[in-house]
């Protein structure tokens, strides 16, 4: 479904994915892993269009998406859930939603879509007239998950879903992604927190200093010394 | 922006009776204080503030600090007043241009076609360079245009300045089409225009293009991200802001009667921002609010202070505003009153 061919990608002269080539198979739930830096933001960069590779190839159903701007690759139904700052604060949460689903012209689909993430958010729902700064972390995290679905994407990717949030919250995401995939979208996730994204994963790459050092399904990353010794070491014990 | 939240009574009443109830009252000054003076300030303070709101579309709602908004104001001067007073020139190869003398409506239009048009020319050059690079092109920009207007004397007279500027000609009630050249009829065109511009620039920011640019100043690889045409919201942004600034510079042309190369000085570009950020960047009534306050300032002043004392009161009341104020007073008021409302 998708696929990256020796992608490289850097900002300026600092290159920050070397020849990287992956894999996303329709319906599966992909997670990518390493320390920071490695360049796993970045590979979501690249594909979503933010950040343009410098060589290589990306592929999505069979068409060359490398290039493209944002918006045309948002509206062959990759949604992006970069990192950081995941809400426009200033918005209302309704806002936002509506944001989600900016190039999608069938507004009756919309507005069943609006309201089948307020069934399925009830905190959005109840908050829908407020500035979206006003939410807690994990409101605004939910928030930005519902906001990319709004754009009935294909492939959705979420950048640290669980960055910044207690706890009891990171469950919470890691269920809702679960459940997004069982849904019949297919996930492409980054995480710092290797384990939780290991369990859920079908496959994981492991990226180091922007190239993958190994892969394979999240069991055999989970079970790999190399991965346990780098990656998990506080996590096992 | 904030305001928007609830449609209840006092959001109403902010939001409808206020505002027009003082734009009734600006308009009944000529008729209660008829002072010539009086009107002469206010009507620069509305040409000014026309200039402040063009420049909070870029400054407060895109973000991008423009320090050669005065620019497309001396544009829509000088298109304005070489349109009204015709011209002759050489433009080589043998050849001439040559315009007749138009109407002032057509001058005004000229005003904002021309300005527009520089504005989109650099909103395309210079969005691809952002933040600090962009404030130095735009200085640039309005120095150059300066330098044009200073030595390009076949068209613009130079420092001789452009002189004899019709009046604007408008249908006036019991008069027919007449020159405007008494201070109210002046005073009140220029209460219109603002009036105006506010509206267009509320109507903008309140529609789906404003949310895209709150979007995008707020988080811009979020707002690239979710399919906004970041490049697109920022033209047409500069586009609107700058035929405004054109509007109030061909008002200024029509109304001084006469206009020279100062009209591109640096310090009004300043005036203005300081308009802006006083008031509050990023609200609709901020540069209005701090260009009541700046534009009046100088003049309130006049009687009471010798000029370098002036302009140190007028320094002074800048820093005490950012300091105490830093997102300016019109933000600080809507939290006052939704404090008191709470």
């Amino acid at each position: 479904m998708l696929r990256l061919e020796a992608v490289s990608a850097g900002y300026g002269r600092i290159a920050a994915l070397k020849a990287v080539s992956l894999e996303v198979r329709e319906g599966e739930l992909v997670c990518l892993i390493g320390a920071n830096g490695a360049g796993k933001s970045t590979t979501l960069r690249a594909i979503s269009g933010l950040l343009a590779p410098g060589a290589g190839r990306i592929t999505w159903q069979g068409e060359t998406i490398s290039g493209l701007a944002p918006r045309e690759v948002l509206a062959r139904g990759i949604a992006h859930c970069p990192e950081g700052r995941r809400i426009f604060p200033h918005l209302t949460v309704r806002e936002n939603l509506e944001m989600g689903a900016l190039l999608r012209r069938d507004r009756a689909a919309v507005a069943r879509d609006l309201a089948a993430m307020h069934d399925r958010f009830p905190r959005l729902a109840e908050r829908s007239r407020q500035a979206a700064g006003t939410l807690s972390g994990g409101e605004q995290q939910m928030l930005a998950i519902a906001r990319a679905l709004m754009s009935r994407p294909k492939l959705v990717m979420f950048d640290e879903p669980s960055l910044g949030l207690a706890p009891s919250l990171v469950d919470a995401v890691f269920a809702l992604v679960a459940e997004i995939r069982a849904a019949g979208t297919t996930v492409l996730m980054v995480e710092q927190n290797a384990m939780a994204a290991l369990r859920l994963a079908d496959r994981a790459y492991l990226l180091e200093t922007g190239q993958v050092v190994t892969q394979g399904t999240g069991a055999a990353l989970l079970a790999s010394p190399a991965v346990r010794d780098a990656y998990l070491g506080g996590a096992t014990a | 922006m904030s305001g928007g939240e609830s449609a209840n009574r006092p959001g109403q009443f902010m939001g409808y009776a206020l505002p027009w109830g003082f734009v009734a009252l600006l308009a009944l000054v000529p008729v209660v204080f008829p002072d010539p003076y009086l009107l002469a300030v206010l009507t620069s303070a509305g040409i000014f503030i026309i200039g402040a709101i063009s420049l909070n579309l870029l400054l407060g709602y895109t973000g991008q600090l423009s320090l050669g908004h005065v620019a497309f104001f001396g544009l829509g001067a000088y298109a304005s007043a070489l349109a009204t007073l015709g011209f002759d020139i050489a433009i080589g190869f043998g050849l001439r241009l040559q315009v007749a003398p138009q109407p002032v409506w057509v001058g005004f239009l000229a005003a904002i076609l021309v300005a527009g048009g520089f504005g989109w020319l650099l909103g395309r050059l210079a969005f691809r360079v952002r933040g600090a690079f962009f404030v130095i092109l735009t200085v640039c920009f309005a120095q150059v245009l300066r330098m044009v207007a200073l030595n390009w004397v076949e068209l613009t007279q130079g420092p001789m300045a452009l002189i004899g500027i019709p009046g604007f000609a408008l249908w006036w009630p019991g008069e027919g089409v007449v020159e405007l050249t008494r201070k109210d009829q002046n005073y009140w065109l220029v209460l219109a225009v603002t009036v105006l511009a506010f509206l267009l620039v509320r109507q903008l920011v309140q529609s789906r293009f404003g949310r895209a640019m709150v979007a995008l100043r707020a988080n811009e690889s979020l707002a690239r991200s979710v399919g906004i045409r970041v490049t697109h919201y920022l033209t047409v942004a500069a586009v609107i802001s700058a035929g405004i600034a054109g509007a109030a510079g061909s008002l200024f042309a029509h109304y001084t009667r006469i206009i020279d190369p100062d009209v591109f000085l640096f310090i009004y570009t300043v005036t203005m921002v300081i308009m802006v950020v006083t008031g509050g960047k990023g609200t609709l009534w901020g540069p209005v609010v701090g260009g009541f306050i700046f534009g009046l300032m100088p003049d309130l002043l006049r009687g009471t202070a010798p000029p370098e004392v002036q302009w140190v009161i007028y320094g002074a009341a800048m820093i005490l505003f950012v300091m105490f104020l830093p997102r300016g007073i019109v933000p600080a008021l809507q939290a006052l009153l939704r404090r008191r409302a709470a």
